[in-house]
């Protein structure tokens, strides 16, 4: 039979001295998850706050978990794991792309196109169209470059499409590993407040690559200047979309760590528009345009003058 | 059966039926009933599947009967015939020439795995073979365009060799094309056919430009 006093309102304590009164009770903690969907959507209209990092760094796992359902919970050997890697549509794809080629300063590409949905057919197959890309205006410029020679022989250069598979293929995967690699390990000597998942680095990456496509198609123009402006330019873009995503979660870090994770996003980066640009690509001749001219000698004998 | 003694069956109760088991469904493909068929009827009915569905890729319509009774000859067939085609040309030891067999053998094969793949893990319903079946047999335009191109070439390999070659490798590519998306599109949820068909068109763009690019020795 209750006492009057038993039915009376109790004031709890608060829970550490509770636990202080009794140290061996079991605890439950219940986290407050649910505050922050909301205010990652409302702080998504203003990325340039400084709170944003602080709510969007932390705790990335949990969130993205939320946001997502009941996204990245099927073992990894069913083929419903790799399904949602591949949970975009058509319109999602093209704003990534146009995200990665129009940056627009202040925004994160990953925050604003892929935070809760990284994928993996848009690094796919904007590589596999790199490669293609490449080899065929390669060959293609190639073949206009020696057109007049009488000595040419064209030829397909097959080989060539396996060495850029190769290349490009190795640059958009283990580049972002070592980089995530090395993010994960700064990360654990300095907290940093921004930190990416394995799959949104190669993602950036992959979407970064989309510029080299038109480029790879306008180096067949034989002009050497044209060729190092698309190079500048194609670089400016898309390292500038590397360098917005990569610098938030570097800049916590030394300024010497920092500014040399940055540089060699972009040497990187170069590198590989110059390494193709190289390889793949003769270059054009020097000399006038005009085919060889056939100049009379005063002895009536023709002379081939070639302008090399 | 003590217990049974006293159970009695009416007289009016037929007792009849059949004790046999029947055969689940009345296919005509039983095991049963082609154990037995002269070897010329199973080659033939075989090639009479493998040719229908060649003329299903010559005349695209939505059928369901391309999709359903799949085989894998065809683009075997095909395969083989392109890559030993695409052979003989630049001959140069240097690794400057065209595609070997094996090359064009597995860019195929491996093209064909990788957008069944593709387009599975984008959600769609077609069946794994079913999309192999389909991409295979559609090479079939661009088989006919490769035999065009080298008898083109055995007339000349000039410019005019070279446009009428351009041409006819195009229009092969774009038929390829469209037969494999109007098989393979329907599959997919509408706001994800041009992340399907996209594969397709690099696909056979890339045959396209190994038999545009052909150039015997």
């Amino acid at each position: 039979m209750a006492t009057a006093d038993d039915l009376k309102f109790q004031e709890f304590d608060d829970a550490a001295n509770l636990l202080a009164a009794n140290p061996d009770a079991t605890t439950i903690s219940i986290d407050e998850p649910a505050e922050i969907p909301k205010n990652q959507h409302s702080h998504l209209q203003e990325p340039g706050r400084e709170e944003d990092d602080e709510l969007l760094g932390t705790d990335d796992s949990d969130k993205t978990e939320l946001l997502a359902g009941q996204k990245k919970s099927a073992p990894f050997w069913t083929f419903e794991y790799y399904q949602t890697f591949f949970d975009v549509d058509t319109y999602q794809v093209l704003d990534r792309i146009k995200g990665s080629v129009f940056p627009v300063p202040g925004k994160n590409f990953v925050r604003l196109y892929i935070r809760s949905n990284p994928d993996l057919y848009g690094p796919f197959w904007i590589c596999a169209t790199l490669v293609f890309t490449i080899a065929v205006s390669g060959n293609l410029s190639n073949f206009f470059i020696h057109l007049g020679k009488p000595t040419y022989h064209y030829v397909p250069e097959f080989r060539k499409v396996s060495i850029a598979a190769t290349t490009i293929y190795a640059y958009a995967w283990l580049v972002p590993l070592a980089l995530w690699g090395f993010l994960m390990w700064r990360n654990s000597k300095v907290m940093n407040i921004v930190s990416y998942s394995f799959l949104e680095i190669v993602c950036v990456y992959g979407y970064s690559l989309f510029i080299y496509i038109p480029t790879a198609i306008l180096w067949i123009i034989p002009q050497q200047v044209v060729r190092w402006v698309l190079v500048v330019f194609s670089l400016c873009l898309s390292g500038s979309v590397l360098v917005m995503t990569f610098w938030p979660a570097v800049r916590d870090d030394s300024r010497r760590i920092a500014v040399a994770t940055v540089a060699t996003i972009l040497l990187l980066h170069a590198l590989l528009a110059v390494g193709c640009l190289a390889y793949f690509f003769d270059a054009p001749e020097l000399d006038i345009p005009a085919p060889a001219p056939i100049i009379p000698a005063h002895n009536g004998t023709t002379v081939v003058t070639k302008s090399h | 059966f003590p217990g049974l003694a006293d159970v009695s069956i009416s007289q009016d109760i037929p007792v009849e039926g059949e004790i046999t088991v029947p055969v689940g469904s009345s296919s005509p493909d039983e095991d049963y009933s082609t154990l037995d068929e002269p070897v010329k009827d199973t080659i033939m009915r075989d090639l009479k599947a493998v040719g229908k569905k060649f003329v299903h890729v010559m005349y695209p319509r939505k059928s369901s009967a391309l999709l359903r009774d799949w085989d894998l000859w065809g683009p075997l067939v095909l395969c083989v015939s392109l890559a030993l085609m695409l052979q003989g040309g630049s001959a140069d030891s240097k690794d400057d020439g065209g595609p070997q067999f094996a090359e064009v053998f597995v860019i195929i094969w491996f093209g064909a795995v990788v957008i069944t793949l593709n387009s599975k893990l984008l959600g769609g319903t077609i069946s794994f073979f079913q999309s192999l079946c389909v991409l295979g047999y559609c090479v079939m335009p661009l088989t006919v365009a490769m035999l065009v191109c080298r008898l083109v070439l055995l007339a000349g390999a000039g410019t005019v060799s070279f446009i009428i070659r351009l041409i006819v490798v195009g229009a092969m590519f774009g038929w390829s094309t469209l037969a494999s998306t109007a098989f393979l599109a329907d599959s997919q949820p509408p706001n994800r056919k041009a992340l399907v068909v996209y594969p397709i068109f690099l696909f056979y763009f890339v045959i396209s430009w190994m038999i545009l690019t052909f150039t015997p020795q």
